[in-house]
C-alpha cells in the first residue's frame, strides 16, 4: 500500500489550506463567526478520536465500547491546568477552585500536584490515558480475551469510571465536573484570537493523527495488524507476539484519545463524568462505522458528518436525535457495510 | 527398510549446508533427532484425545501420519505448535528444546511450521503480502514498523512465487484464488519462515490430481533439507511420498513401519475396516 497517492495528498493540503489560512483569516476579518470556528475545532477534536478508534477497530479489529474514558481522562488532565488558570476570580474570589472550596478544602489534593503548570497537565493528558489502556490492555490480551467479551468489558471500565467521576471525594468537582475557564497560558481563553488558535492547534494535531496511522497502516506493521484482525491464530503460527502487536496499537489509540480531549476542554469550555458515559463510547463506534472501517480519512469524515448533523438535529428537531441516529446507524450496517468511503470508491471504479 | 539409506544421506546435507543455521536459532541434531514427543496426554473434558502417546521423528525425514477420525492427529499438532498443553509428558525440539516452555509464536521462530486442516491465509491481503508476513525475519513490534523489503528478500519471496506457481497472480487478494492455490500459498508461507520442521494437516485435500501430484514432488525435494509430518486421509497420495507411516488410533501410536507393512497388520486393517 502507498502512503497517498495524487489524489490524496492534494485532499490533505487542500484541507490544511482551509483549516490553517482561509478559516482563520475570513474568521478574523469578520467573514465567519466564531461559533463555526469552534464547532469546527470540536468537531476536529472527535475527529482525531475517530481516527484513533479506526486503528483498534477497523484494523486490528478490536472493537472497544470505551473510547471516551480515555477521551475524558486526557480532557480531565489538562482541564485541571485551565481551572488553575482561573486564579482567584473564580465565584468565591479564592485560588482554590470553586468547587474545593464549596466542599471546604483548605489544600490540593495529590492528583492536582503540579497542576498549575501547563506542560505537567499536557503530558497528563497523554500518559494517563495510555498508562491506563497499557496496564488494562496487558492483562485483557494476555488472557485473550476477544470479541463482544472485550467490548464488554471496556464498556464496565469505562462505566465504573464515570461512578467514580461522579464522587465529590474523587477530587474533580463531582458530577459538575470543570468549567468557567477564564485564561490558557495566561490569557484570555474566550477571545476569538484564542479561539482561532485553539482551532489551528487541533487542525495541525489532526493533520498528525493522520499522517502517523497512515504511516502505521501502510507499514509492514500495519500489514501485520489486520492479518491479527482477519486470522489471528495464523499469525502466531507465523512467529509473531500478536499480544505485543495489539498492546502498542491500543495503547497509541487511547494516547490519541488524550490528546483530542485535552483540545476539546478549552475550546468547549466543560468537561464532566458524562463524557464517559457508554452512550458516548458507542458514539464513537458509530462514526466510524458510518465514515468507513479500515480507511482513517473516512473514518475521520465519519465524524466530520455524525457530528455535523447532530449541531444540525439538536437545534433543529433536538427531540429526533437520537431517532436520526440510530436509523442512520441501521441503515449504514445493511447497505453500507464500508461505510461512506467505500461507497466513494464503489462511485470512482 | 528400503529407504534407510537415504536417510542419513539427507540428514548429512541437511545440516552440512546449514551449520551455522543450526548454531543460530538453537536448534541441536545431534542425535539425528528432530521431534521428540514422550508419554504425551491431553485429556479434553474426560476424553483422552491423545493417550500416552510417544513418537520421534528423524532429521531430514518425511514421515506420514495416518488414522481414522478422532485418533488425535490435529491434537498431536497442537500440542506440538503450543496450541494444547500436554497435561503429561514432554515434547522436545531437537536435543534442548522444550516445547512446553514456549508460546505459539516462539515456537515459529524456533523452526516449526505448520499448515492447518482447512488452508487459512490472509484473505484481505495480496498474495505477494501473505508471503511478505510470513517470511522469517525480526517479528518485534519495533522491527515490523520500520521494516523495509531488501532486494534479497524480494528475490526470495519471488522464487517461492514460482515454486508454488503463483508468480501471475502475486498482486491478487488471496481471499480470490482457487481452493487448490490457497493451499498452496500455505505452502509457500510455511516455506518463508524457513521451518526445519513442516507440519502439515491434509494439505492435498481439495487439490486436483494435478495440484496433488506436483504437491507430492514438492514434499519429496523438502525432505532431507527439512523435515516433514503430513497427517493426510488421501492414502494414493500418502502411498506416493510415504517412507515411514505411523497410524495412531485412539490417541496411541498403534502401528508404523513402510506403508506394505503397516498396510498388512491385522490391528490397522481392524481400526480401518471397523470390527
Amino acid at each position: 500500500m502507498r502512503f497517498y497517492g495524487k489524489l490524496g495528498w492534494s485532499a490533505f493540503a487542500g484541507f490544511a489550506a482551509i483549516v490553517l489560512l482561509a478559516l482563520p483569516i475570513l474568521n478574523l476579518n469578520g467573514y465567519v463567526s466564531t461559533f463555526w470556528i469552534t464547532l469546527l475545532g470540536k468537531i476536529m477534536c472527535y475527529a482525531i478520536v475517530a481516527i484513533a478508534m479506526d486503528l483498534i477497530w477497523g484494523y486490528a479489529g478490536i472493537l472497544s465500547l470505551g473510547h471516551g474514558l480515555f477521551f475524558a481522562l486526557g480532557g480531565y488532565a489538562f482541564g485541571m491546568y485551565l481551572m488553575r488558570q482561573i486564579g482567584s476570580d473564580g465565584q468565591y474570589r479564592q485560588p482554590m477552585p470553586d468547587f474545593m472550596v464549596f466542599l471546604d478544602w483548605k489544600e490540593f489534593p495529590w492528583q492536582w500536584w503540579n497542576s498549575d503548570s501547563f506542560l505537567w497537565c499536557a503530558m497528563l493528558a497523554l500518559v494517563v490515558p495510555g498508562l491506563l489502556a497499557y496496564v488494562f490492555g496487558y492483562f485483557a490480551f494476555r488472557s485473550r480475551v476477544k470479541g463482544v467479551y472485550f467490548s464488554i468489558i471496556t464498556q464496565a471500565l469505562t462505566f465504573a469510571a464515570m461512578l467514580l467521576f461522579f464522587r465529590n471525594a474523587t477530587g474533580f468537582g463531582g458530577n459538575n465536573g470543570f468549567t468557567d475557564f477564564r485564561r490558557i497560558l495566561d490569557l484570555p481563553i474566550a477571545t476569538p484570537q484564542a479561539r482561532v488558535v485553539l482551532m489551528a492547534v487541533t487542525g495541525i494535531a489532526l493533520l498528525g493523527t493522520l499522517l502517523l496511522a497512515r504511516w502505521i497502516v501502510t507499514s509492514k506493521f500495519g500489514r501485520v495488524l489486520a492479518a491479527i484482525r482477519d486470522a489471528e491464530t495464523r499469525v502466531m503460527f507465523c512467529g509473531y507476539d500478536t499480544m505485543h502487536y495489539k498492546l502498542f496499537v491500543w495503547t497509541l489509540s487511547a494516547v490519541l484519545c488524550g490528546l483530542a480531549g485535552a483540545l476539546y476542554v478549552p475550546q468547549v469550555g466543560i468537561i464532566n463524568p458524562s463524557e464517559m458515559s457508554p452512550a458516548n463510547s458507542i458514539e464513537i463506534a458509530i462514526w466510524v462505522a458510518v465514515g468507513g472501517r479500515g480507511t482513517l480519512a473516512g473514518a475521520a469524515l465519519g465524524a466530520g458528518i455524525v457530528n455535523g448533523a447532530k449541531s444540525f438535529f439538536t437545534q433543529a428537531f433536538p427531540e429526533y436525535w437520537l431517532f436520526f441516529l440510530g436509523a442512520l446507524f441501521i441503515l449504514v450496517t445493511l447497505f453500507l457495510p464500508q461505510g461512506i468511503a467505500g461507497l466513494l470508491k464503489k462511485v470512482r471504479s | 527398510m528400503s529407504t534407510a539409506a537415504t536417510h542419513p544421506a539427507g540428514i548429512t546435507g541437511g545440516a552440512g549446508a546449514s551449520i551455522g543455521h543450526v548454531a543460530k536459532d538453537g536448534l541441536d541434531l545431534t542425535h539425528g533427532v528432530v521431534l521428540y514427543l514422550e508419554a504425551i496426554t491431553v485429556s479434553f473434558d474426560g476424553f483422552r484425545a491423545l493417550n500416552n502417546l510417544s513418537l520421534s521423528i528423524d532429521a531430514g525425514e518425511l514421515r506420514c501420519v495416518i488414522g481414522p477420525n478422532g485418533a488425535g492427529k490435529t491434537t498431536m499438532m497442537d500440542v506440538i505448535t503450543g496450541k494444547t498443553r500436554p497435561d503429561a509428558g514432554t515434547a522436545f525440539f531437537g536435543q534442548t528444546i522444550d516445547l512446553a516452555r514456549l508460546s505459539e509464536a516462539e515456537i515459529a521462530q524456533a523452526g516449526i511450521g505448520r499448515k492447518f486442516q482447512k488452508p487459512t491465509i490472509f484473505e484481505h491481503h495480496t498474495v505477494f503480502e501473505n508471503l511478505e508476513l510470513s517470511m522469517k525475519a525480526d517479528k518485534r513490534v519495533r522491527r515490523t514498523l520500520f521494516a523495509r523489503l531488501s532486494s534479497s528478500e524480494r528475490d526470495s519471496i519471488n522464487e517461492t512465487l514460482n515454486l508454488i506457481r503463483l508468480k501471475d497472480q502475486s498482486d491478487r487478494v488471496a481471499g480470490l484464488l482457487s481452493h487448490g492455490q490457497k493451499q498452496w500459498l500455505e505452502i509457500g508461507m510455511l516455506l518463508m519462515q524457513e521451518p526445519r520442521l513442516l507440519l502439515l494437516d491434509e494439505p492435498v485435500a481439495g487439490m486436483s490430481d494435478e495440484e496433488t501430484e506436483r504437491t507430492a514432488e514438492l514434499f519429496l525435494s523438502l525432505a532431507g533439507k527439512h523435515s516433514l509430518v503430513v497427517v493426510e486421509h488421501d492414502m494414493a497420495f500418502v502411498e506416493k511420498i510415504a517412507r515411514k507411516v505411523t497410524v495412531l488410533h485412539e490417541g496411541s501410536v498403534l502401528a508404523e513401519g513402510d506403508m506394505r507393512t503397516v498396510q498388512a497388520d491385522p490391528r490397522v486393517i481392524e481400526v480401518y475396516l471397523g470390527r
